[in-house]
């Protein structure tokens, strides 16, 4: 079969409130998934580390998993950009300066990209692959992407991949980063160098947080962190089990080095070399895979709210992360309540309080983060929160989310498995949403 | 000091112009009473196009801040630790400007606290528009 790697697949991103629930409950499972080891960066000469081998390493995985052949795959989407690239440019401009290999290493992808075409290539028995999108974006919506295609009879059988590169050096330093002038939006905040991207929508938030509802950042947001750090050594393959426990303490966290002050470089995800696959698949195929299926309840996409002027206030910034919140719960059909598994993204820590308190998980409300991380928020405790370790605690692959929401589900999370329930879960939302994005996926074990 | 010059475009460029004499203008909506900031190309409110500009008084307070110890601006790196706080406009407190309020010692920011509007040059004639606490 030949393949067409061009073609763009619009209008599945469920955007805004009033949609409904998901019409497709019960159509589409994830059925299979696959991790890397994360690195933290790529040596440059251990050609069996690198992103490629990494990507390859993940698909088979995710295809073992679900006990798939890889001719049985009829739909792929891999996420071309990595996140590692300078600021608007592309992940290319990261890495042209390196001297490539023999093939299938003799130009980027491989290296610091990924594309269907790429794995295709590389690893032979994808015979039949009718449906992979060019224009598929990063995992948050990417998963969403995914199980809109499935349902839309796209493809039955659809691989995702998704990975962050990492090689010597800082990414986001170059580009336009590294540019004295400042350009299009950039005129109204680079001058004042007031951060780019993340950081702006978050490090002054948190602040107008802590001055109105009291308590220091290092109270609000340390202990989630270490949290973060204790359910992310629970994952066999994440950085800080393969590299080193981090060992962090709450004093460690409190005299950490500055990065945004008050966010320390504990507050940031560490960037990492690795690479994840998940598999999803109709209800028809995946009734005769090896794992239960766990259906798709809903996905999301877009944005929640507007920023009025240059910078994100406290009250948009609530009143976007309810509007998601709602979103989510709307098209799951579920309430705050009926959330077992809560792993927001957390790429940035301040992420976790107004997220959580946007969806109220576990009837936490506006200003009541601080008191619920001081309890008992692990994984043997009555509130379970963000399990999976999230990035803080694997480092910046995005998918620990992902993976640990599905092993819960699954009740094969070993040591993170929750003891809500008598230790079986039955729902989780999950997500790569920074800021005020709205792009969540909302799983079940039960069939809808 | 050295910043990032901005460039204007063709719908910043009035703004600009006028920040390089000394004025502060922003967005001012021909068809309904809205003020805005950054320029957008529509009214936020009202959605028109219809878009003029309004000088406005340079009164502020401030309403939160960050410190950069550890930037991605190349230009800035030897500058740091600075602070960069968000100044909500008193004529209209929706509109917020960030700021690096110098003379302001890093992590001493007064949040709350009253400023007024000052003019730095970047570049030989380009100004940009800053804040500085109100003693």
């Amino acid at each position: 079969m030949t393949t067409d790697f061009t073609g763009e697949y619009t209008g599945y991103r469920r955007d805004k409130p009033g949609l409904g629930v998901w019409p497709h409950q019960g159509k589409v499972a994830i059925v299979g998934w696959g991790m890397s080891p994360v690195d933290r960066r790529w040596d440059g000469v251990s050609m069996d580390k690198t992103y490629g081998a990494y990507g390859m390493m993940a698909v088979q995985q995710a295809l073992d998993d679900a006990g798939v052949s890889r001719g049985e795959v009829d739909g792929m989407f891999v996420c071309p950009e990595t996140g590692a690239g300078a600021t608007g440019g592309s992940s290319a401009d990261w890495g042209p300066y390196r001297a490539y290999f023999e093939p299938p290493y003799d130009s980027e992808y491989g290296l610091s990209r990924l594309n269907a075409k790429w794995l295709i290539n590389n690893m032979p028995g994808f015979d039949n692959v009718r449906f992979a999108p060019s224009n598929v974006p990063s995992i948050g919506e990417q998963m969403g992407m995914t199980a809109q295609a499935v349902a839309d009879g796209h493809c039955e059988v659809a691989l995702l991949v998704y990975g962050m590169n990492n090689f010597e050096g800082r990414y986001r330093h170059g580009g336009e980063n590294a540019s004295p002038e400042a350009r299009g939006n950039r005129q109204w905040n680079a001058p004042w160098s007031s951060g780019d991207g993340l950081q702006l929508t978050g490090a002054i938030t948190i602040q107008q947080y802590c001055a109105r509802y009291g308590g220091t950042f290092e109270e609000l947001i340390g202990p989630a962190v270490l949290n973060e750090h204790r359910n992310g050594l629970m994952h066999s393959w994440g950085f800080y089990t393969l590299h080193g426990e981090s060992g962090l303490t709450f004093e460690d966290y409190v005299n950490a080095r500055p990065v945004l002050w008050p966010c320390r470089i504990w507050d940031c995800d560490r960037p990492v070399n690795a690479v994840g696959a998940f598999l999803f698949a109709t209800a028809e195929r995946a009734k005769d895979m090896k794992q239960q299926p766990l259906w798709v309840l809903n996905h999301n996409g877009g944005q929640g709210g507007t920023v009025r002027s240059s910078q994100e206030t406290l009250d948009e910034s609530e009143e976007a992360r309810a509007q998601v919140a709602s979103m989510v719960y709307e098209g799951s059909g579920l309430h705050a309540e009926d959330v077992d598994i809560f792993n927001p993204y957390d790429g940035y820590s301040f992420f976790l309080p107004l997220t959580l308190e946007g969806f109220q998980w576990h009837g936490v409300k506006k200003g009541e983060s601080q008191a619920f991380f001081n309890g008992d928020i692990s994984v043997e405790g009555p509130h379970p929160f963000t399990p999976g370790g999230g990035n803080l605690g694997v480092g910046r692959t995005r998918t620990a989310m992902y993976i640990d929401s599905i092993e819960q589900l699954r009740g094969q999370a070993g040591e993170r498995q929750v003891t809500i329930k008598n230790g079986r879960p039955e729902t989780a939302i999950c997500a790569f949403a920074p800021a005020r994005s709205a792009a969540y996926i909302v799983l079940s074990n039960a069939t809808p | 000091m050295s910043k990032l010059i901005p460039i204007p475009d063709e719908l910043s460029k009035p703004f600009w112009d006028a920040i390089n004499e000394k004025r502060l203008i922003v967005q001012e909506c021909n068809e309904c009473p809205t003020l805005q900031y950054p320029p957008r190309p529509t009214c936020q409110d009202c959605g028109t196009e219809s878009m003029g500009w309004k000088e406005v008084e340079g009164k502020g307070h401030i309403l939160s801040f960050f410190v950069v110890y550890d930037g991605r601006y190349q230009v800035r790196i030897p500058d740091q630790p600075y602070n960069v706080a968000i100044v909500a406009l008193d004529e209209e407190p929706r509109i917020n400007f960030y700021a690096n309020l110098p003379g302001t010692p890093v992590k001493q920011v007064p949040i709350g606290a009253p400023v007024e509007l000052i003019f730095e040059e970047v570049t030989p004639g380009q100004l940009i528009h800053d804040w500085k606490v109100v003693e």
